[in-house]
């Protein structure tokens, strides 16, 4: 090896009792006999105790011209190729400008390997990329045949400045600081950490003060109301609890959730599905009681990170979030069966009115959706 | 000069005379030299430009690995920037009423409908916003492989840990970068990233919602996220990259390429091409090539079409929900994360099942390689500084982790897309989930063991043909009937690249008496750095040395028989008598000893 082994002296490799880096690679001298018995791969110890004299680093091989250095006809013949690339370039430019403005943008057109697609983006990407593609080939292709490609060698400096370099910059901090007499004046020196680490928080209470409201609760309540009608999402019509068929699943909102202030963020959390379970179905008491004729209502909103709980397995009765998979049987209150997930989806009190809608018995009595610290 | 002073000869009076001007370029070279004459004049940057023309770099395909991402870098910005000038960072809720038919008169924020304008009516727009998203995932991509390949050859070695740890940061930075980007159009896909975004900094300790509630300014979605992310991917972010970037490079310029080891190639030196005209050709090409293939990846495959996607809406799902490639570790994790590790203490939810895999694990993977060049330089004791870079093979417990690292990664990125295995694989999902769980245990621990075997079984193998040489297919017979293959010994310049690696021994545990012979007591940090440097190196396999190859050429390369008609070049292997005394076939030991002129 070209790096000398005993520059290795780090610091603590010197101090007695440190752990060394025992290179106690034993080896033979040159011609040294083998020892019948050691092992060809092992080169540790041949019993001598000497330090290995490694193989020397045999140079740089001799430079082997290539054939456009020798060739005169090569040599042009590689000038042809990176102008053609070059003109190629050119040429791809000019399409894609002529394109631009010649393709009807809303024309799609079948394209062979790829089916309906906009020609126009097809023509200007492939243009565009040509256009670059052959510039950069160009470029290389000149760079390896015609540059000069003899090996140049630079030499390489240790990192750290000298000593006397290293000392000075030491000097001018140390002279320095005790010119500026920070370390005599310790009153000033106290109120001077006091002021920097004190400056930034004005900004810092600007910001996080003004970034949002406190959530005060409102991750705990939804849009659901004591007596609020069960509409479809999205034409948002009542649903008649008579025209629930078994098996069938709603996607469900609280009624008036449209004309709500703020829309998204009410959807966020009361999104409801809806399913109609057959007779004898549901095995868990409360969620019986909690439903009309097996139609049962739960929360959309995932217990785990709270995308919308969309997949509905009719056979099992499983509903699968799409997102990470946690499994909820809904014949067992929606207790999470398989998945990240930890608790099961809350459950929404449903009954009938007068005219027959389904409607919520009472909003949801444990806050949905993800987990938070405080949720209890 | 006074009127009245005394007359001067004509070669007198013109001593004074300025020399006419030597003759100057014209044209073209001459504008050149003048402006660089005039920028010098001022920067005095004649001597540093030359230095930097002249700079050397050193020539392999894997120090292309970061060009990529270096090129991908500036693609993104230049195409990013483009796209500012038509994408509307609102979460205002409009009605469409664009070119696309399917999408009009549904309810949209203008985040999603600028998209959908950009991708339809703005002319050209789609092709620069799939410029810039393939773009994107060039840059990680790239940025993780070059990472790989400074991991595997030792190139974060000193003096490079710095540069290590800024590398680090920036891929940390960009796959952040890059999920602010793809959730800006808010449609369906990235919507419903950003509502998964919003579970996780929910399930943090105590202060959960409160953060949730400043990140997204109030309740989920809310209007403020849009425009927040916009800032954080146009401004804020990007100018930590570009800075950091810079920084790289710089450090890169500094300290001097790295290069492989290989003949003429010594710690002290760099060989390769100068800058200037090589590299400036040669890199400057790489650009447009790398912008070229992106274009046409961008031309000829459709990605993220948010306008098929949809509106994001808080209450609509969608199947096959996978993040954009560099995120698919993280959600991976969070399928693989087991449900029961949700605790519900005196009231309280600690909801560490979404916390870990999804606001621990991702810093706790990037710390951990962060500090692992100081890590190994505990391990090693090695100050030294390090420009030629190692053969994996030749690090096996590095080369062993870092295998073990990367399978861990891509267990948990093949996690990320478990529904679709079982459903194109027609599998159960719940077994899919089960197999990958210990996979996640089992593989890692596996590829460590597999990698550091193969990489010792590649050195003896390197080992192995520097001692016996190539097979040249000659057969020899010796006058007592032995048959051996004559072997060609490597050239020289073939063999050094196997011989030129140093190894480790493993750290020996300081005597327990000092120099007075006094009982001390060896610290625990010395007995761990003692098992740690064990576990390293207590089984390296060292390079050949001279002395080896001349004992193991044991036949020697000599010449034919006496007459000289014959002249073997090379050693002569294969033969019975090389096999150890323990081998079944060894010559018996109970027969004669094989004559010594055997093979002589």
């Amino acid at each position: 090896m070209s790096e000398g082994g005993d520059e290795s002296a780090g610091g603590q490799m010197d101090k007695p009792g440190a752990p060394g880096r025992g290179v106690a690679r034993g080896a033979p001298g040159r011609g040294v006999e083998r020892h019948p018995d050691r092992r060809l791969d092992d080169a540790s110890d041949d019993g001598s105790g000497r330090t290995p004299v490694p193989f020397t680093n045999p140079g740089l091989a001799p430079h082997v011209p290539r054939l456009a250095d020798l060739d005169k006809t090569a040599a042009r013949r590689a000038e042809r190729q990176v102008s053609t690339l070059f003109g190629v370039s050119m040429v791809a430019t000019v399409v894609f400008l002529v394109a631009y403005f010649a393709i009807d943008p809303k024309r799609y057109t079948f394209i062979p390997g790829i089916g309906q697609a906009s020609l126009y983006n097809v023509v200007l990407g492939t243009a565009l990329g040509v256009s670059l593609l052959c510039l950069g080939l160009g470029a290389v292709h000149w760079a390896k045949t015609l540059m000069p490609d003899n090996e140049v060698t630079e030499d390489r400096h240790l990192q750290r400045s000298s000593d006397k370099a290293r000392r000075e910059a030491v000097e001018t901090l140390v002279s320095g600081s005790s010119a500026s007499q920070l370390g005599r004046r310790r009153l000033m020196r106290y109120t001077l950490g006091g002021a920097l680490a004190l400056f930034s928080l004005p900004l810092m209470v600007q910001l996080a003060g003004s970034l949002g409201p406190l959530p005060r609760g409102d991750l705990s309540k939804t849009f659901w109301r004591k007596g609020m009608r069960l509409v479809r999402d999205p034409d948002m019509t009542p649903i008649r609890a008579s025209d629930v068929t078994f098996g069938s699943l709603y996607h469900v909102l609280p009624e008036g959730i449209d004309k709500s202030e703020h829309v998204l963020e009410a959807k966020a959390k009361a999104a409801v599905v809806l399913i109609s379970l057959p007779p004898g179905v549901i095995k868990v008491a409360k969620e019986q009681d909690w439903s009309v004729n097996g139609i049962v209502a739960y929360s959309k909103i995932c217990t785990h990170v709270g995308c919308p709980v969309g997949l509905y397995e009719h056979q099992t009765h499983h509903l699968l979030c799409p997102c990470h998979q946690s499994t909820f049987d809904v014949a067992h209150d929606c207790e999470v069966i398989f998945g990240p997930a930890n608790r099961p989806l809350p459950q929404l009190k449903i009954t009938v009115d007068t005219d027959g809608y389904l409607i919520a018995a009472a909003p949801f009595l444990q806050p949905v959706g993800p987990s938070f610290w405080e949720r209890g | 000069m006074s009127p009245n002073s005394t007359p001067k000869g004509a070669a007198e009076v013109r001593a004074h005379d300025v020399p006419p001007p030597p003759e100057r370029p014209k044209g073209a070279k001459a504008l050149g030299g003048a402006l660089a004459g005039w920028v010098d004049d001022r920067t005095g940057t004649a001597k540093p430009a030359t230095h930097m023309l002249k700079k050397v770099f050193p020539d392999h395909w894997s120090f292309m690995l970061g060009e990529i991402a270096m090129f991908s870098l500036v693609i993104v910005l230049v195409t990013g920037t483009f796209l500012t000038f038509w994408f509307v960072p609102s979460a205002g809720q409009v009605i469409y009423n664009g070119s696309y038919v399917p999408l009009k008169g549904i309810a949209m924020s203008e985040a999603f409908k600028s998209t959908v304008d950009i991708s339809f009516d703005v002319r050209g727009g789609l092709i620069i916003r799939q410029i810039h998203h393939w773009a994107a995932l060039l840059f990680t991509a790239s940025i993780s492989v070059h990472m790989f390949r400074v991991f595997f050859t030792g190139a974060f070695r000193k003096p490079r840990e710095i540069n290590w740890v800024i590398g680090t940061t920036l891929s940390l930075l960009a796959i952040t970068e890059g999920f602010t980007g793809y959730s800006l159009p808010d449609d369906l896909l990235s919507g419903t990233g950003l509502r998964a975004a919003e579970g996780f900094i929910q399930s943090v300790p105590i202060i959960g919602s409160y953060l949730a509630f400043f990140v997204f300014g109030g309740a989920f979605p809310g209007e403020a996220i849009i425009p927040r992310l916009f800032t954080g991917h146009v401004l804020l972010l990007p100018a930590l990259i570009v800075g950091l970037f810079t920084a790289h490079i710089v450090l890169v310029i500094v300290q001097k390429h790295t290069q492989y080891p290989g003949p003429g190639k010594t710690n002290d030196n760099v060989v390769g091409y100068p800058l200037m005209p090589v590299y400036m050709a040669k890199s400057g090409g790489f650009f447009f090539i790398v912008f070229g293939v992106t274009a046409l990846i961008a031309a000829l495959v459709t990605i993220n079409p948010i306008w098929m996607y949809g509106p994001y809406e808080p209450n609509a799902g969608t199947n096959d929900s996978q993040p954009d490639w560099y995120m698919g570790f993280a959600d991976g994790a969070l399928r693989l994360f087991p449900g029961f590790a949700e605790l519900h203490l005196f009231g309280f939810t600690l909801s560490l099942n979404v916390f870990i895999p999804s606001l621990i694990l991702m810093p706790l993977m990037y710390t951990i390689a962060g500090v692992y060049p100081f890590v190994e330089s505990w391990v090693t004791g090695d100050k030294r500084e390090h420009h030629l870079l190692d053969r994996p093979r030749n690090a096996p417990t590095r080369t062993g982790l870092g295998v073990m690292a990367l399978s861990f990664y891509l267990i948990l990125f093949i996690a990320a897309g478990d529904d679709v295995i079982a459903l194109e694989l027609d599998l159960s999902i719940n077994q899919v989930l089960r197999t990958l769980q210990v996979m996640l245990i089992a593989v890692p621990l596996l590829s460590f063991w597999v990698t550091k075997r193969v990489c010792l079984s590649l050195q003896r193998r390197d080992r192995g043909l520097v001692l016996h040489g190539h097979e040249s297919g000659r057969l020899v017979r010796t006058a007592e009937g032995s048959f051996f293959e004559v072997h060609d010994p490597l050239p020289e310049r073939e063999r050094w690249p196997l011989v030129q690696y140093e190894t480790f021994k493993p750290l020996e545990q300081s005597s327990r008496v000092d120099a007075k012979g006094v009982a001390r007591k060896s610290t625990r940090r010395e007995r761990l750095r003692a098992k740690v440097s064990s576990f390293y190196f207590a089984d390296t396999v060292d390079s050949v040395t001279p002395a080896e190859l001349a004992a193991a050429a044991h036949d020697g390369i000599e010449p034919g028989p006496d007459s000289g008609a014959e002249v073997w070049v090379g050693q002569l292997h294969g033969g019975a008598d090389e096999r150890p005394k323990t081998d079944a076939y060894a010559p018996n030991a109970q027969a004669a000893e094989p004559p010594e002129s055997s093979t002589r």
